[in-house]
Order: C-alpha cells, then sequence, then structure tokens
C-alpha cells in the first residue's frame, strides 16, 4: 500500500510522520504524474486558496478530480474545503464531496481551539474507545451535506466537523498535529 | 467537552499551517489582493515594507490599526503584523485588533534595548527574528511559537539570511552530535534554555517552524533558503518594489514548492521584469543594519 500526501503547502510533513508511524509507504504530491501507482491521497492542512492556485498551475486539479473518482482521498481543514462542491466563494475545488464549507468558521487565530470528541465511527473501526482529542485552527465547519454523506462527528452544539461519502473523507480538524494516529489508521480501512 | 484557547499546540500549530508557503508584505489592501491572488500563504500588513524604513529614516513604529483591520477584512488569509521589540502595549493593541501571528520585529526601531516581550502572556502567537541557534532559543523561551531568520530586511541582497540559515542549521546539527552531557554548557554558550536545547537535540530540529527572512528577492533566492532546510519563506520588499509585483509573487510562490525542481525554477523565473533594486549589505554602514537589533 501506497500512500501520497499533497507537498504543495501546509502540514504535509506532519501527515508523512504519522503514515509512517504505522509503516505505510508514502510520498510527496506536487505534480500530476506523482500520482501515478498511489492507493490513496491526504490533502494536508493549510491555505486552500494557495493550495489550489499551485494544483491548477501544474494540471494537478484535474488529476486528482479524476484520482478522487476511483480511490480514496481524505481532506483535513484546508483539504477538507478543497474536496467540497461548495465553499461560498470563488477559489479552485475538487468538488468531490456532496458537502458545503464554510471557511474560517470560528473567527481568528485567537478563537482556534481543541477538544475532545465522541466519534463512534471511528471507536468502532480501531476499537479503542477513548475520546478524540481534536485540534482546530483557523479551522473551517461542515455546513451542510448531501445524500450519501456520512455525518462522523459534531461539535457540542451540533455542528459539523468530520463525514464521509464512501471513500472520500473530510475532517475540520488536523490529526496530523497529535501523536493519535487513530484517524489515519481509519482512513487506511479506506482503502483496498 | 470544554474548548481549549491559546494552548501552545494552536500557536505552533498555525505556523506548521504556513509551512512550504510564502508570507509577503503588503502595505495595502491592492497589494493584499494580489498576494492572495498569488497564492500567498499569509500577509504581513504594514505601513512602510522595509525598503522605504530604510530610505525614510526616523522611528518606525506599529501601523496604523484601522490599516491592518481593511487588510483583515480583504483577505481569506492569515494577516500578521509587526509590533517594535519589546513594546508589550503595540501587542497588546495588535491582539485586540485580531491578527493571526504578531512579528516582534527588528525591522522596526526597538522600544527596549535589553528586554524583549513576553510572548506567553498573551492569546496571539508571535514569530521572532533570529542570527542563530541560541538567539531563536532565547525567543522561544519567552513564548515565540514560529522564528525566523533576521536576514537583512529592506537590501534584497539574500547573503545576510543565507549566512543566519546557515549558522541556526548548522548549530542544531552540532548540537544534534553532542553527549547528553555537554548540553548544559553549551546551551550556556549560547545563552538558551536548557530545556530548549534538550529538546531540539531530541527532535533533531528547531521546536518550532522556522522561516526564512531579509532580503529574498527571487525566485532563486527563495528555493536557495528552502533548500538550505527552511520551512517557508517571507519576502518582504522583494515584491512590491519590482517591476511586475503579481508576476514576481507568483513565480515566487511556486518556486517555493517546486524548490527542488530545477526546471520549474527556470520556467518561473523568465521575463519577471525588474527585480527590486538592492543595496549591497557588505557595503553597508554597521548603523544600518537592522539585524543586530534584538538580546
Amino acid at each position: 500500500m501506497k500512500i501520497g500526501v499533497l507537498a504543495l503547502q501546509g502540514s504535509f510533513a506532519e501527515h508523512l510522520v504519522a503514515l509512517k508511524k504505522l509503516t505505510v509507504d508514502t510520498t510527496e504530491v506536487r505534480l500530476p504524474e506523482h500520482l501515478d501507482g498511489l492507493d490513496g491521497l491526504i490533502i494536508p492542512g493549510g491555505e486552500s486558496t494557495t493550495m489550489g492556485k499551485l494544483a491548477v498551475a501544474y494540471n494537478l486539479l484535474d488529476a486528482m478530480k479524476t484520482f478522487g473518482q476511483r480511490r480514496p482521498i481524505w481532506g483535513t481543514c484546508a483539504g477538507a474545503i478543497l474536496l467540497s462542491k461548495n465553499v461560498s466563494r470563488d477559489q479552485p475545488l475538487l468538488g468531490l464531496m456532496d458537502i458545503k464549507v464554510r471557511r474560517n468558521a470560528f473567527g481568528r487565530q485567537v478563537d482556534s481551539f481543541e477538544i475532545d470528541l465522541d466519534i463512534p465511527e471511528l471507536k468502532q473501526a480501531t476499537g479503542a474507545q477513548e475520546d478524540y482529542h481534536a485540534v482546530f485552527i483557523r479551522a473551517p465547519i461542515i455546513e451542510s451535506v448531501g445524500e450519501g454523506v456520512k455525518i462522523l462527528a459534531s461539535l457540542p452544539d451540533g455542528r459539523i466537523v468530520a463525514a464521509r461519502q464512501g471513500r472520500l473523507l473530510a475532517t475540520s480538524f488536523h490529526p496530523e498535529l497529535t501523536n493519535d494516529t487513530r484517524f489515519h489508521e481509519y482512513f487506511l480501512t479506506l482503502v483496498d | 467537552m470544554d474548548a481549549k484557547k491559546s494552548t501552545w499546540t494552536e500557536k505552533k500549530g498555525l505556523a506548521q499551517m504556513l509551512k512550504g508557503g510564502v508570507i509577503m508584505d503588503v502595505v495595502n489592501v491592492e497589494h493584499a489582493k494580489i498576494a492572495e491572488d498569488a497564492g500567498a500563504c499569509a500577509v504581513m500588513a504594514l505601513e512602510r515594507v522595509p525598503a522605504d524604513i530604510r530610505a525614510d529614516g526616523g522611528v518606525a513604529r506599529m501601523s496604523d490599526p484601522d490599516m491592518i483591520l481593511k487588510i483583515m477584512d480583504a483577505v481569506t488569509i492569515p494577516v500578521m503584523a509587526k509590533c517594535r521589540i519589546g513594546h508589550f502595549v503595540e501587542a497588546q493593541i495588535l491582539e485586540a485588533v485580531g491578527v493571526d501571528y504578531i512579528d516582534e520585529s527588528e525591522v522596526l526601531t526597538p522600544a527596549d534595548e535589553a528586554n524583549h516581550i513576553l510572548k506567553h502572556n498573551f492569546n496571539v502567537p508571535f514569530v521572532c527574528g533570529c542570527r542563530n541557534l541560541g538567539e531563536a532559543l532565547r525567543r522561544v523561551g519567552e513564548g515565540a511559537a514560529m522564528i525566523r531568520t533576521k536576514g537583512e530586511a529592506g537590501t534584497g541582497d539574500v547573503v545576510e539570511a543565507v549566512r543566519h540559515a546557515r549558522t541556526v542549521l548548522g548549530d542544531i546539527r552540532k548540537l544534534t552530535a553532542m553527549a547528553d552531557e555537554e548540553l548544559m554548557r553549551y546551551s550556556k554558550e549560547i545563552g538558551a534554555p536548557y530545556e530548549l536545547v534538550k529538546e531540539t537535540k531530541e527532535l533533531g530540529r528547531m521546536p518550532v517552524v522556522n522561516f526564512a527572512a531579509g532580503g529574498v528577492a527571487t525566485p532563486a533566492d527563495a528555493a536557495l533558503m528552502m533548500q538550505l532546510g527552511v520551512d517557508g519563506v517571507f519576502v518582504g520588499s522583494g515584491i512590491f518594489k519590482s517591476g511586475d509585483p503579481a508576476k514576481r509573487a507568483s513565480a515566487i510562490v511556486k518556486a517555493v514548492t517546486h524548490y527542488q525542481d530545477a526546471s520549474i525554477l527556470a520556467e518561473v523565473s523568465k521575463n519577471l521584469g525588474e527585480a527590486m533594486v538592492g543595496r549591497n549589505v557588505s557595503q553597508m554602514p554597521e548603523a544600518e543594519k537592522m539585524a543586530g537589533r534584538g538580546w
């Protein structure tokens, strides 16, 4: 199994560290040909406008769209934004997941937060029963989901922060910033 | 299920999201939009770029909060702003304005010639400049959640940024080869907190994100800093003091992502127009240099 991490900008090194802990083969993806032979792709946190611009410039946006029709993709924060169909503003998106996302939904950096989340599907998939400690940084929320999208996690006030549509996974928060690799393990269960 | 804000993880974490990116100095809304469209991962809002601060002389201070707020309204990417070294009230004002990161910067005229701001006292994260590992870890000890080289701002001469990056990264390479019992003596020698020296050795890298800054003017300069081993690049005067800012900004963003791909670097370096005029640091009087500010 070989998993690529989009390495245009952002927290790609952190995702690579988590995958290596799980002894998975990894590669950095900067150009379309880097997707060849991959079993799955992670789009990291960072700035979605920066990644979108760089993906368009080197024909990677279309290549990732095609990749995501057959293979799993997981987007964290900026990655979740790129996976979505709608962010209520004009910027390059993959549009693979039927979710509507609002960027910077909690305000500015001083409003960023950490919180423990109860994520039943994660507990079921990994067998570990502890709550999941989630780190949100200038985070987006998933405002609404279409048919066929399963909500995986919500905040105590009900706002959606993780969802899955088939083999596509979106999280508002950053599992790559903690030492808990359960979300990476969960993503690997979506890979053939 | 109580939420915790402004933790060390949160402060360091935003810098981790900026890695592999370019942070651009902007002086108005128009510049900020050009920077965002070019793919900047954040902007630094300030009234004058360092080249103009040099040309104008006098005391350089925090920018007008109204101007910073207008830039915050105009872009969706993080907005940083600078306060003077040791001027914790300017920092309090910037925190109240709501900027995402504060740069306690040697580019402005220092307000305190002995002490930096105790940055742990703030909810907003800080970035600080350094010339070597000791200076970097003193700033982290005070609470800086991100570090950058000082370079020599506003010159368009990358030589000082190279010197500072090579020094910091070389210091870390030396540290990782030291025996544990040598760390206390080394901490004393470089004037850095022992615990952070120990952590740096264990990690084999700076305990916070480490960018290059000060004199980067071309895509090749930016890729040079990345190949030396920094996590990302600040570009100050280099973009908006050049002939075609939008094109140069976009080229530098691409150069930082594809820093190891010489054919892409060649492509993006074509037809960028005039680079900023620049000043040769080796011929500059000591009194005009900014990098010596900071303690």
